[in-house]
């Protein structure tokens, strides 16, 4: 399942490793999910029609319902049935009858349901479990179950799983005080130099029994701060750690289970999903684990067609996944779903022409215009704009596109409503036209006005009928029309150590459109490619409220900035071709106690527990804030559930469906062993941010440090008789002042270093919307030394053999003259090369024959036949996979004046403005201390 | 019995006490509204609906707006009418309800005029629980310094 992590780029649709396969996946709708989903042994895919045929034929031998009694612990066999349309008939006719007898209550109900819904239903459902699938015997079809060599009485004998998990965990928690658990092993921080680990920060693995544990939605999607929720609010309190959840709801799978169903099982007072932590009370009724309502079973839920059988509720894919997606019915759309619609606002005053970003754009544009994720219906729109706004006219039949301008911004109104949004597809050559004559068109402009406000006016009236995405290029201060902007940075106040003014908008015009947008289910994303100030925290708004997302590329410039320009075009092919979401609303739920108060991410909060997203990506996070207002002293598990409804690029209305099942502790030590730092770290952060906001940064900085002492503290009392000699730290928090400090050095909170005002604010942007695995990156860089690579604990990826070299600290003492270090910041990859470094390795990996012939700006490995070159190759492709921004690569010299870039992460060392890794452990000593 | 600027002064505040209390009321109601969405979930999700819920939201932040500063000007008035008054007592119980105002009105985060009741700031559940508990303590407040200043202007008439 954590492999999964590998292959996150593939479309969620895609589960088969079979390439063959995800060709079709790729246009994903269910009769190919259905198709797909056959050669796995596991899938199954049912429809209605046959499950009637099924409950009829169950129903003739009616002899009993205590299907327990059944020998059929997992029969798998059953799921040969292909139910694709053109395997129905003969699957249906087969004469294999269900070798589970059970009673059809309803016949006459079922049967007038299969003559009134046509549309087949059913279940596209992958292999999930590979514990099952070694116990499962293989398949051939048409084999009777009951021939089947039974994998193992324990499981039949675990009638209601849920049940004996609840009991079960019950008694894994009493246990757990017995011997102290690794995570809490105080550690001296004063005294352990090495202090990060060799290998990367997995997430702390919640306390449960082994089947809850296996069930448990991935940490990659859904993480909370604390995997032991205290009891109460005031242990929580006395804990002084955060508590929160962070978020990754529509993260690319390489596995999901697509569930279609006419009911789709959810809490009578709750609205909870089905999920695999609910408790059966018996064979016809649930219990929440929410609200803790006891529901009744529906009857389609009693089949399962995974096992073909009948009776078996807690065998469904809803309760055996974490994570699932269902296809909503009709219920979930009050109109139809809106089709895929896509419009590009230009920035094409001479700024921006000069900086060359159209023809990258249009480019890039043109290559993946087949893999705009869409259907037939999708539609497409432009329009650029300097100081007059430029539409284009696509209509079908015209002989080339049209361009009609409007220079009245003061009051913008649309020529010709109908053809500028046009359909992809009746359209293509007048949109491969236009976008072969784009770059071309402005060369010779003088206009240095940007009417940027007039013309996102205008794309919103363009985009209100249907809602869609809104890309914004802009590259200067809006200068024109509504939404103008001054410049507010002083440059001399970069590197000040007090106030840092300006990190809120200066106009709530963008505020006010993106609010607007969002009504109308519509999201901007921004790409900022400026070279001066361009006021980021104004703009940045009209993505922030509208579920958008941005992207920024300080002085960008095609020729004189190549590194930006390749960064550009790959992060535009990610854009294109990433899955979409439309009109979605994501709801978070959590057990009777807990409460949600500050949401972070780019959203509208539109009651108190519902962020509507105009469009939601695969590379958005999110992060909630938690409370705990009831004792939650009568519960031993806390869940939290996540549904992401939404509509697909091709027109179905979806749920992605996440559920996290977490134990309660009543003891701090226990609080403490359980803390997730990393989780911790990003909530945070993302504290922080909202507070240099709505305070100052000063404050926010303060804030950070104070959670480090205050916790540390607060760990230091709880344990009485350690020695007081140097700052202790459980070890689940033993990275905690490193984080922390990281934190404080990063762009968005640092202060006395020189800062752009436009790179705080867009780190604050990424810290507020990357999902943690990203964040982390950014936090606290990787450093790799890759000048001996070996293979040795290598790993094997796709037939790769990519070496694991260690983690080294963040410090100078690191960087040794004969050495070559690969720092992984997240989008910007460093290769230092020290001055001493062997020969052979600069021949081998970079193709130079010694250091001093190196280029002082080089951003390739050459692709040499040497294995060092191959290893170092192998082992940067695969650090670039499964990034929402493709990190640029950046040769450093020892000497070069480069180097500062590389130098600023390297986070444990002194600095003029800043502490070095000891110093500040012992400020933070010295403050407990006190 | 006489009729004093004193008790001139309760008598107008007697009404705008009633306005105030009307305010505080709007106030607990509009907080509500924005706090639930009374919709059922799969009507939430309906983005028909979703239009009509931000409109409301927005229009709802509009009006709370536009409330703040009559609010907080005849607060102020009345302190003002009662120094003016030598009303000392009366002043007293009113002077930490007007520095509240004031730290509420001039502690706005910097760079932005509007910041006040702001449609994504407000729907946090921290700040409606915050506006919800304070909406009540003013309503509370504002219902018993009416029936004070009731009292006040009959005694003021009666005793002198």
């Amino acid at each position: 399942m954590i492999t999964a992590h590998q292959g996150c780029m593939v479309p969620e649709e895609v589960y088969h490793k079979d390439p063959q396969v995800k060709e079709g996946m790729q246009f994903g709708d269910y009769v190919n999910n259905r198709a797909s989903s056959a050669p796995t042994p596991l899938s199954s895919t049912s429809d209605d029609e046959e499950e009637e045929e099924e409950d009829e034929e169950a129903g003739v031998d009616s002899s009993s319902t205590t299907s327990s009694a059944s020998p059929m612990p997992n029969s798998y066999d059953a799921l040969e049935g292909g139910c694709y349309p053109d395997m129905l008939s003969s699957s249906a006719s087969s004469p294999a009858p269900d070798p589970v007898p059970e009673p059809d209550p309803t016949p006459a109900l079922t049967t007038s349901q299969s003559s009134k819904i046509a549309k087949p239903f059913g279940y596209g459902y992958p292999t999930l479990q590979p514990g099952y699938q070694n116990a499962t015997p293989p398949l051939t079809s048409g084999a009777q179950p009951s021939n089947t060599v039974y994998p193992g009485f324990q499981q039949y004998a675990q009638q209601y799983p849920a049940v004996n998990q609840l009991s079960s965990s019950l008694g894994g928690l009493s246990l757990q005080s017995s011997p102290p658990p690794e995570s809490l092993r105080p550690v001296n921080l004063t005294q352990e130099r090495n202090i990060l680990p060799p290998t990367p920060v997995w997430a702390p693995v919640p306390n449960l029994n082994l089947d809850l544990k296996k069930l448990n939605c991935s940490p990659d999607s859904f993480r909370c701060t604390l995997t032991n929720i205290p009891q109460t609010q005031a242990l929580l309190n006395k804990a002084k750690l955060p508590l929160g959840l962070l978020l990754h709801p529509f993260r690319d799978l390489t596995q999901l289970p697509v569930i279609t169903s006419n009911t789709i099982v959810r809490c009578r007072s709750c609205r909870t999903y089905i999920n695999p932590f609910v408790s059966f009370i018996d064979q016809r009724r649930w219990k929440c684990n929410l609200c803790y309502r006891v529901n009744d079973v529906p009857e389609e839920f009693m089949y399962n067609p995974l096992t073909r059988s009948y009776g078996e509720p807690h065998k469904r894919p809803e309760v055996q996944n974490a994570t699932v997606e269902f296809i909503a019915s009709s219920d979930y759309m009050l109109r139809p779903p809106q089709p895929a619609v896509y419009l590009f606002v230009l920035d094409v005053s001479h700024n921006a022409v000069e900086a060359g970003y159209l023809k990258i754009l249009c480019q890039s544009l043109l290559e993946n215009l087949d893999k705009l994720p869409g259907d037939s219906r999708t539609r497409i729109g432009f329009i650029t704009f300097d100081s007059t706004i430029h539409f284009y006219n696509l209509q079908e039949g015209l002989s080339q596109p049209q361009m009609l301008i409007v220079s009245d911004i003061d009051d913008v109104f649309l020529p010709t409503p109908d053809s500028l949004l046009v359909n992809l597809y009746e359209s293509k050559e007048l949109i491969k036209d236009l976008l072969n004559a784009l770059p071309n068109m402005f060369t010779n402009t003088r206009e240095t006005h940007s009417a940027l406000g007039p013309a996102l006016q205008a794309a919103f009236k363009l985009m209100s009928p249907t809602g869609g995405r809104v890309s914004v290029f802009q590259t200067q201060l809006p200068s024109l029309g509504a939404g103008l902007l001054q410049s507010r940075e002083d440059p001399n106040q970069r590197s000040s150590t007090k106030v840092v003014q300006h990190l809120g908008p200066a106009t709530d015009f963008y505020k006010k459109l993106a609010l607007d947008c969002s009504g109308q289910q519509t999201a901007v994303d921004l790409f900022l490619l400026s070279s001066q100030y361009s006021d980021l925290a104004s703009l940045a708004c009209m993505s922030k409220y509208s579920a958008g997302c941005v992207y920024y590329y300080p002085s960008f410039h095609t020729t004189h900035n190549p590194s930006q320009a390749e960064k550009l075009q790959k992060d535009l092919k990610r854009y294109f071709t990433r899955k979409i979401g439309f009109e979605a609303v994501m709801r978070i739920r959590c057990t009777k106690g807990l409460s949600m108060h500050t949401f972070h991410g780019n959203f509208f909060v539109r009651s108190t527990d519902l962020l509507s997203l105009a469009n939601i990506n695969p590379d958005a996070g999110f992060a909630v804030q938690l409370s705990i207002e009831e004792s939650l002293a009568d519960t031993s598990l806390v869940c939290f559930q996540t549904a992401l409804l939404y509509t697909s690029s091709k027109g179905e209305r979806r749920i992605r469906v996440h559920t996290l099942c977490l134990p309660v502790v009543n003891s701090l030590a226990d609080v403490y062993a359980g803390a997730d730092v990393q989780a911790a770290i990003c909530l945070l952060a993302n504290m922080a941010v909202d507070r240099s906001i709505s305070s100052s940064l000063s404050d926010a900085r303060d804030a950070l440090v104070n959670a480090v002492v205050d916790s540390l503290s607060a760990y230091g009392s709880t344990v009485p008789h350690l020695q007081h000699s140097g700052l202790m730290a459980p070890t689940s928090l033993r990275l905690f002042p490193l984080y922390v400090l990281a934190l404080l050095k990063q762009k968005a909170f640092r202060t006395g270093t020189s800062t752009r005002l436009d790179d705080r604010v867009y780190a604050m942007c990424q810290i507020k919307c990357q999902p943690l695995v990203h964040l982390m990156k950014m936090i606290h860089p990787n450093l790799y030394r890759i000048d001996r690579l070996t293979d040795e604990g290598a790993v094997h990826v796709n037939d790769r053999v990519v070496p694991q070299p260690p983690l080294q600290k963040l410090s100078a003492e690191k960087l040794t003259r004969e050495g070559a270090l690969l720092m992984d910041c997240g989008s910007v990859f460093y290769i230092w090369i020290g001055k001493g470094c062997d020969n052979n390795f600069i021949e081998d990996v970079l193709g130079f024959p010694d250091f001093a012939s190196i280029p002082q700006k080089m951003s390739h490995l050459p692709e040499l036949g040497t294995l060092s070159s191959e290893r170092a190759r192998s082992f940067i492709t695969w650090l670039k996979e499964n990034r929402p921004l493709s990190p640029i690569l950046h040769v450093v010299k020892d000497e070069s004046p480069a180097k500062m870039e590389f130098f600023q992460h390297l986070i444990e060392d002194r600095t003029e403005a800043a502490l070095s890794y000891y110093e500040f452990l012992l400020h933070i000593h010295q403050q407990i201390c006190k | 019995m006489a009729f004093t600027f004193a008790a001139f002064c309760y008598m107008l505040s007697l009404v705008l006490c009633a306005a105030l209390i009307f305010f505080a009321i709007w106030h607990i109601i509009a907080f509500d509204e924005l706090r639930t969405d009374f919709k059922s979930p799969i009507d939430q999700c309906n983005p028909v609906h979703a239009r009509e819920r931000l409109r409301n939201i927005e229009r709802i932040c509009f009006l709370l707006r536009k409330l703040v500063l009559p609010e907080y000007s005849i607060h102020s008035l009345f302190c003002v009418m009662f120094l003016c008054a030598q009303e000392w007592l009366t002043l007293g119980l009113n002077v930490p309800l007007l520095f509240y105002h004031f730290w509420r009105y001039f502690h706005c985060p910097a760079d932005s005029s509007e910041l006040a009741y702001d449609p994504p700031a407000v729907m946090n559940a921290d700040t409606l629980s915050y506006c919800q508990k304070e909406a009540w303590c003013k309503l509370a407040f504002y219902l018993l310094s009416f029936f004070y200043y009731l009292y006040c202007m009959i005694y003021t008439l009666v005793s002198s």
